[in-house]
C-alpha cells in the first residue's frame, strides 16, 4: 500500500516548476492548489491550501448564548441551517439539558432536510454536473450551469426547481431562505400553518420524482464508464457518520459510527459528547484548515471521510423506501467492499437528496408540525455540545456559557475540515494518475478540481472554523527537519 | 420582464471575498429567472464558472464579502480594473459584516489562541502560499471606489433581481419598501 502522505512534500522544492490553480472554482469558499513538477513533468508535490482565516470561535466569546445560533450560521451561506441547528442543539443542552417538544424537533428536521435537498441539488446540478455531462476537459466557456441549461434545459431546470423547493422549505420554517431565525435554544419560534403545509405539500411528489431522476442520471453515468467512475480519486479510508440507535441513516441526530476501508466497524454508537477525545486536529504550515484524525489510530492511519459516501456506506438502512431501494443498489455496485472512488460521492449524494425529498413529505403529513408547543423547559447547564449531519458531513459545535449568559468558550469542527486529509490524498492520487509526465493543460488541471468537487467542500465554512482542540503539530522543512513557526502581521512585524 | 434586449450580452463577473457565500446563494434564489438572466448577461469570472481572472471588458462586477487578507485586496483591485461598474453586495462588502467582529481583537492574539497547544508552543500556518492576514477586516469602499451598494445579510433573491433588471434596462436601480433589508 502506498504511503498515505506521498506527494505532500517535495524533497527539493526549490528546483521545481510551480503550477497554481487559483481560485478553485465551482466550490463554495476559497481554496487553491499548488503543484510542483520537474522538467519531465513528474509530479513531486500537490497541496490543497485553505487560504482564509476568520476567527469566529474567538469573537463569539462574550456574546449572549441566545445570539449564537443566528450568529454562527454566518459561517456559511450554503448550509447555514446546519450551523443554525448544531448551535441550537448545543444551546438546548445549556437551557434545558437537550429536551425538545415533538413539534420543535419535527420543525427543525423539516428545516434540515430542506437544506439537505437544496444543498445537494445546488452541488450536483449547478456546480458539478458540467464536468460529468460534458467531460472533465471540455470547453471552459461551456463548463457551467449556463452551458448545462443550453445543452440539457430539462436537467438544468430540474436542478433549479429542486433547489428552489428546498429553499422554500427553509423559508417557511425559518422565515428566510438564507440566515433565517426559526430555531432557538430550547425549541423553535414558529410551527407551520395549514396553508404553509399545503403550499409545500403540493410540490412534494414532484420533488421525489425529480430526485429519483437525479439518482438515475448519476447511476447511468457510473454504469456507462465504471473504469472511470469507480477508480477516479479512489482513496481507501476510514468513514465516519452519525447513525440512529438502530444503525439507520439520520441527518439530524444520532451517535457516531466509523468503519475502516474494508467496511469493518471500528466503533459504533459512540456519543458525540466525547468528540474532543475521539478526534485530534493536526496542523500543517501550508493551510489554515486543520487536519483531524481519530486519536487512537494516529495521524497516519486515523484520517477519515465524512459526508454522503461515508453515510450511505456506514448506515445499515435508510428509513424512506425509495432511497433505501437505491442504497441497496449502490452497495451492490461495490460488491463485497466499500466504494472509495471519489465520484461515488455524487451518486451517494443523490440518494440522500431522494431520502430528503421523501422525508420532507412524511414530515409535512405529520400533524405535529402544526403544533403549538414550541419550547421545552429543563435544568440549566454551563456547557453544551451539538452535532448534526450537515450536507458535507458530521459537524460539531461546542460552547461554554457563564452565569451571566455570556459565551466563554466556543469550538467548532466543520464537515469540510473532517475531509481535509481525504481531499488532499484524493487530489494527489488524481495528479499521479492524470498529470504525471504530460504537458499540463487547463483540462488536465480541471481533473484536480473535479476530485475536490466530489467532496462538495464548503471552504467558506472551513475557513471560519478555528478550533481550540489539542493540536499535534509537526512542521518539517523539505529535508524533514522540524522547524519553528513565526508570525508576521500585515505590516511585516515578526512575532512568535 | 420589461427590459429591452441589449445589443450584446453584458459581461458580469462575481466573487466572494471575506463572506460566507450567502449572497451568491441569494443570487441563485432568483430561481428559474436565472434562465431569463442568461439571455441578457454572460458570466465571466465567478464561482460558478471556471474563468479564474476577469476579462478586461467586464460590464458589472458584483462582490460579496469584505477584505480580510492580501489576496482579497488583489482580487478587489482586479475587479475594479476590469469592471466598469462595481457593486458591493451584502453586509460584509458594505461594512465588513460579521467577520469584522474580529477588528476589536489583535489578530496575533487570535492566531496564537487558535494554533496554540499547551506545552507545545504556538505553530501558526505561515507558508508563502497562504495570504497574509490584514489586522482588520475592511469594507470594499475603503479600498476601491464602489458604484452601488446592495444591502442585506443577504439581500433577497427578489432584491437582487430588481436591482439587476433595473440596471440592465438602463434605469437607476431602486429598491422600494419590502426589498431593502439589513438583516
Amino acid at each position: 500500500m502506498r504511503h498515505q502522505f506521498e506527494l505532500e512534500t517535495a524533497k527539493t522544492p526549490e528546483a521545481l516548476k510551480r503550477i497554481v490553480i487559483e481560485p478553485v472554482s465551482r466550490v463554495e469558499g476559497h481554496g487553491k492548489v499548488t503543484i510542483l513538477l520537474d522538467d519531465n513533468n513528474q509530479v513531486h508535490q500537490v497541496r490543497l491550501h485553505i487560504v482564509e482565516f476568520r476567527g469566529f470561535e474567538k469573537f463569539i466569546e462574550g456574546r449572549p448564548y441566545w445570539e449564537v445560533p443566528v450568529l454562527v450560521q454566518r459561517l456559511c451561506g450554503i448550509c447555514p441551517v446546519s450551523h443554525h441547528l448544531a448551535a441550537s442543539k448545543a444551546m438546548d443542552m445549556i437551557v434545558n439539558g437537550g429536551i425538545l417538544t415533538p413539534t420543535a424537533e419535527k420543525i427543525r428536521r423539516l428545516m434540515h432536510y430542506g437544506q439537505m435537498l437544496q444543498s445537494h441539488a445546488l452541488h450536483f446540478f449547478h456546480l458539478s454536473s458540467p464536468d460529468l455531462l460534458f467531460g472533465f476537459d471540455s470547453d471552459v466557456a461551456k463548463r457551467n450551469i449556463v452551458g448545462v441549461a443550453a445543452a440539457n434545459p430539462d436537467v438544468a431546470k430540474m436542478g433549479v426547481l429542486l433547489r428552489k423547493f428546498g429553499q422554500e422549505v427553509i423559508r417557511v420554517t425559518s422565515g428566510k431562505r438564507v440566515h433565517g431565525t426559526g430555531s432557538v435554544p430550547g425549541g423553535v419560534n414558529k410551527s407551520l400553518t395549514a396553508e404553509e403545509r399545503d403550499y409545500l405539500l403540493k410540490d412534494s411528489d414532484q420533488m421525489i420524482a425529480w430526485s429519483r431522476d437525479a439518482v438515475r442520471i448519476i447511476k447511468g453515468l457510473h454504469r456507462s464508464n465504471p473504469a472511470l467512475y469507480d477508480a477516479f480519486g479512489a482513496v481507501p479510508s476510514t468513514m465516519m457518520s452519525l447513525v440512529d440507535d438502530k444503525g439507520a441513516l439520520d441527518f439530524y441526530h444520532g451517535a457516531l459510527r466509523a468503519r475502516d476501508k474494508d467496511g469493518e466497524v471500528i466503533f459504533d454508537q459512540v456519543s458525540y459528547q466525547g468528540y474532543n477525545t475521539l478526534l485530534t486536529e493536526g496542523v500543517k504550515s501550508w493551510s489554515y484548515m486543520k487536519f483531524p484524525y481519530i486519536t487512537t489510530l494516529g495521524e497516519e492511519k486515523g484520517w477519515y471521510k465524512v459526508g454522503p459516501l461515508a453515510r450511505i456506506q456506514n448506515c445499515d438502512s435508510i428509513p424512506t423506501p425509495q432511497a433505501e431501494e437505491e442504497r441497496v443498489e449502490f452497495v451492490a455496485h461495490g460488491g463485497a467492499k466499500p466504494m472509495h472512488g471519489s465520484l461515488g460521492f455524487h451518486w451517494a449524494r443523490m440518494i440522500e437528496m431522494l431520502c430528503a425529498a421523501e422525508t420532507i413529505k412524511d414530515l409535512l403529513l405529520d400533524p405535529d408540525i402544526m403544533g403549538a408547543d414550541l419550547m421545552a423547559e429543563g435544568p440549566r447547564r454551563g456547557e453544551g455540545i451539538g452535532v448534526i449531519e450537515a450536507p458535507r458531513g458530521t459537524l460539531f459545535h461546542h460552547y461554554r456559557v457563564d452565569d451571566n449568559d455570556l459565551v466563554t468558550y466556543a469550538n467548532l469542527i466543520v464537515s469540510t475540515t473532517n475531509n481535509n486529509t481525504a481531499m488532499n490524498v484524493a487530489v494527489r492520487d488524481v495528479a499521479k494518475n492524470y498529470l504525471q509526465g504530460h504537458e499540463i493543460t487547463e483540462g488536465l488541471l480541471n481533473h484536480i478540481e473535479v476530485a475536490i468537487r466530489c467532496f462538495d467542500p464548503c471552504l467558506s465554512c472551513a475557513t471560519h472554523a478555528l478550533g481550540k482542540m489539542p493540536l499535534e503539530v509537526t512542521l518539517v522543512d523539505a529535508t524533514g527537519a522540524e522547524i519553528d513557526r513565526m508570525t508576521k502581521d500585515s505590516e511585516g512585524r515578526i512575532g512568535k | 420582464m420589461n427590459a429591452p434586449l441589449p445589443k450584446r450580452k453584458l459581461k458580469v463577473a462575481t466573487t466572494s471575498l471575506a463572506g460566507c457565500f450567502g449572497c451568491h446563494m441569494s443570487f441563485l434564489d432568483i430561481d428559474e429567472r436565472i434562465l431569463d438572466l442568461v439571455e441578457l448577461v454572460e458570466f465571466d469570472r465567478s464561482p460558478i464558472t471556471d474563468i479564474k481572472h476577469c476579462s478586461p471588458d467586464c460590464d458589472l462586477g458584483i462582490i460579496e464579502g469584505g477584505v480580510c487578507n492580501a489576496e482579497n485586496v488583489h482580487v478587489l483591485h482586479e475587479f475594479r480594473k476590469n469592471c466598469k461598474i462595481l457593486i458591493a453586495m451584502g453586509a460584509c462588502a458594505i461594512n465588513g459584516g460579521l467577520p469584522a467582529q474580529r477588528n476589536s481583537l489583535d489578530i496575533r492574539d487570535i492566531l496564537a489562541a487558535v494554533y496554540a497547544q499547551p506545552g507545545r508552543g504556538v505553530h501558526i500556518p505561515n507558508d508563502p502560499e497562504i495570504p497574509l492576514l490584514l489586522n482588520e477586516v475592511h469594507p470594499l469602499h475603503e479600498v476601491v471606489k464602489i458604484d452601488y451598494f446592495l444591502p442585506g445579510c443577504p439581500p433577497s433573491g427578489d432584491a437582487i433581481w430588481k436591482f439587476l433588471t433595473d440596471l440592465l434596462a438602463g434605469r437607476t436601480p431602486t429598491l422600494g419598501h419590502g426589498l431593502i433589508h439589513y438583516d
